[in-house]
């Protein structure tokens, strides 16, 4: 059962700044409420004060073409990011991660902004949007400052945000056309168990790998670069015997670098295994597209 | 910085706003979810509670068209908006063709998640009219028949589409 709490419907970002600095730890942000609610009603979280953020004016997907980067507002619904045809053309990966994102109803709902603020560590967004190398747009009475999602994401479901700070709009760059991505994850339900994201540029000649990324979520307090794995493939043939070792090796190196913890849905020892196997399928799905193969990112 | 009106905290919320296309007006507190409001202040049962994380999708109903979690979905969400429940598509005693379609396919044993499986339905027939059988389990991913009669249940689902289909689309 939820416990009573006041509820606040700001309809600036100037008014939900200042409310929510006045309350401090006494008050939370309130977007879709798909895991904000859930924890409260067990209890895990309580609040006194919710603040609703979604009269603020900060939905809307657009791409910015000059900086090259699609611009999702913080209160956008997954199911927004999901149909929007924009994303689709633009960022495909980021269109077919969400439609395989919890379901149907948490996507109607529960909003990308809310989703990071969250910090929940088995978040596909948050792994998806480290691969993009995205930044997100903070605001408060006092301005506005931008912060990489890997300076945002400071611990499992704590971020960088200060009192009277909320997210306003998350900028994701486009990956160049020449670069092949993919997003595996393995999942029970709703709750992605491990979930990795790999993207691989191609050499002008498209024999060579110039560039690997490689975002692991899930297996730690937040998704992380694995930078050694991408070291591994950076400058690799893109076929034959040499990519193969590279793919295991830096496959392996993923494993290594992850610290899963135990819990229902399998012992750490498991999710490693798992990390590894995800890392070869997604970049081997990221080698087949830079050779213009199509694949769902299902499960 | 002073706070105006619309920024002033409240504990309870007046909402207007149409349940099964009748008009509805009441205080609600705001910590009541959309569920309790439904069963408890409306009556209106078809809405079941089971999991109560989102996950099962017993309690689906429709939120100006789009399918949510009632269980975990605030009551004062539906100010100005229309919510739809499974008893809301019986039309002068007649069954809605998504009801027909499950009761001649056999899609329910113990019927607690039908409700929710009739009404994910109806938002699954709208974003996808003519839906592939792949279409159709991604879509119901989050709902639950632990009778496990699911291959009744997509049966049933591509009936319906079929009778919603346009005349020159049907066999």
């Amino acid at each position: 059962m939820l416990q009573p709490f006041q509820l606040y419907e700001p309809t600036t970002v100037t008014e939900a700044s200042s409310i929510l600095g006045d309350l401090g730890d006494q008050a939370c942000a309130y977007a879709g409420g798909t895991e904000l609610l859930l924890a409260m009603k067990h209890g895990l979280l309580r609040y006194a004060h919710l603040v609703n953020v979604k009269r603020v004016g900060l939905g809307g997907i657009s791409f910015d073409e000059e900086a090259d980067c699609l611009r999702i507002g913080a209160t956008a619904t997954h199911r927004e990011v999901e149909r929007s045809a924009l994303v689709a053309a633009r960022l495909p990966l980021l269109s077919s991660m969400e439609r395989h994102l919890a379901n149907v109803r948490v996507r109607a709902v529960g909003t990308a902004g809310g989703n990071l603020c969250f910090a929940e560590p088995h978040s596909d967004l948050a792994t998806v949007l480290l691969l993009h190398n995205a930044t997100v747009k903070i605001g408060s009475v006092s301005g506005t400052r931008a912060v990489g999602i890997a300076d945002f994401l400071v611990d499992a479901y704590t971020t960088c945000l200060r009192p009277g700070e909320l997210l306003l709009e998350i900028a994701v760059p486009r990956l160049s056309g020449d670069m092949g991505a993919a997003y595996r994850k393995f999942a029970f339900f709703e709750r992605p168990t491990v979930g990795v994201g790999t993207a691989l540029v191609a050499t002008a000649d498209r024999t060579t790998v110039a560039e690997a990324r490689i975002a692991v979520g899930c297996v730690g307090p937040m998704p992380f670069r694995a930078a050694k794995a991408e070291a591994i493939l950076a400058g690799v043939p893109l076929a034959g015997h040499a990519f193969d070792t590279a793919l295991r090796e830096a496959a392996d190196e993923v494993a290594r670098g992850c610290h899963p913890v135990d819990d229902l849905y399998g012992s750490g020892d498991y999710k490693r295994h798992l990390a590894m196997v995800l890392t070869k399928r997604a970049i081997a799905a990221a080698r087949d597209r830079l050779h213009g193969e199509t694949t769902d990112d299902a499960e | 910085m002073t706070r105006n009106e619309a920024a002033r905290s409240r504990q309870a919320v007046t909402v207007e706003c149409r349940v099964n296309g009748r008009r509805v007006r009441a205080q609600v507190p705001t910590h009541r979810v959309l569920l309790d409001f439904l069963r408890d202040d409306l009556g209106l049962t078809a809405a079941k509670r089971a999991c109560d994380v989102q996950v099962c999708g017993a309690c689906t109903v429709l939120v100006d068209g789009l399918p949510v979690s009632a269980c975990t979905y605030l009551a004062v969400e539906i100010d100005g908006r229309s919510v739809e429940s499974c008893e809301g598509l019986l039309q002068d005693g007649r069954l809605h063709p998504i009801q027909q379609a499950f009761v001649d396919a056999g899609a329910l044993q113990c019927g607690f998640c039908t409700p929710g499986m009739i009404m994910i339905t109806k938002a699954l027939l709208e974003d996808y009219p003519q839906p592939s059988a792949k279409e159709i389990t991604a879509y119901l991913h989050g709902n639950l028949c632990r009778c496990t009669g699911y291959k009744k249940i997509i049966e049933a689902i591509q009936t319906a589409a079929k009778s919603q289909a346009p005349v020159g689309n049907q066999r």
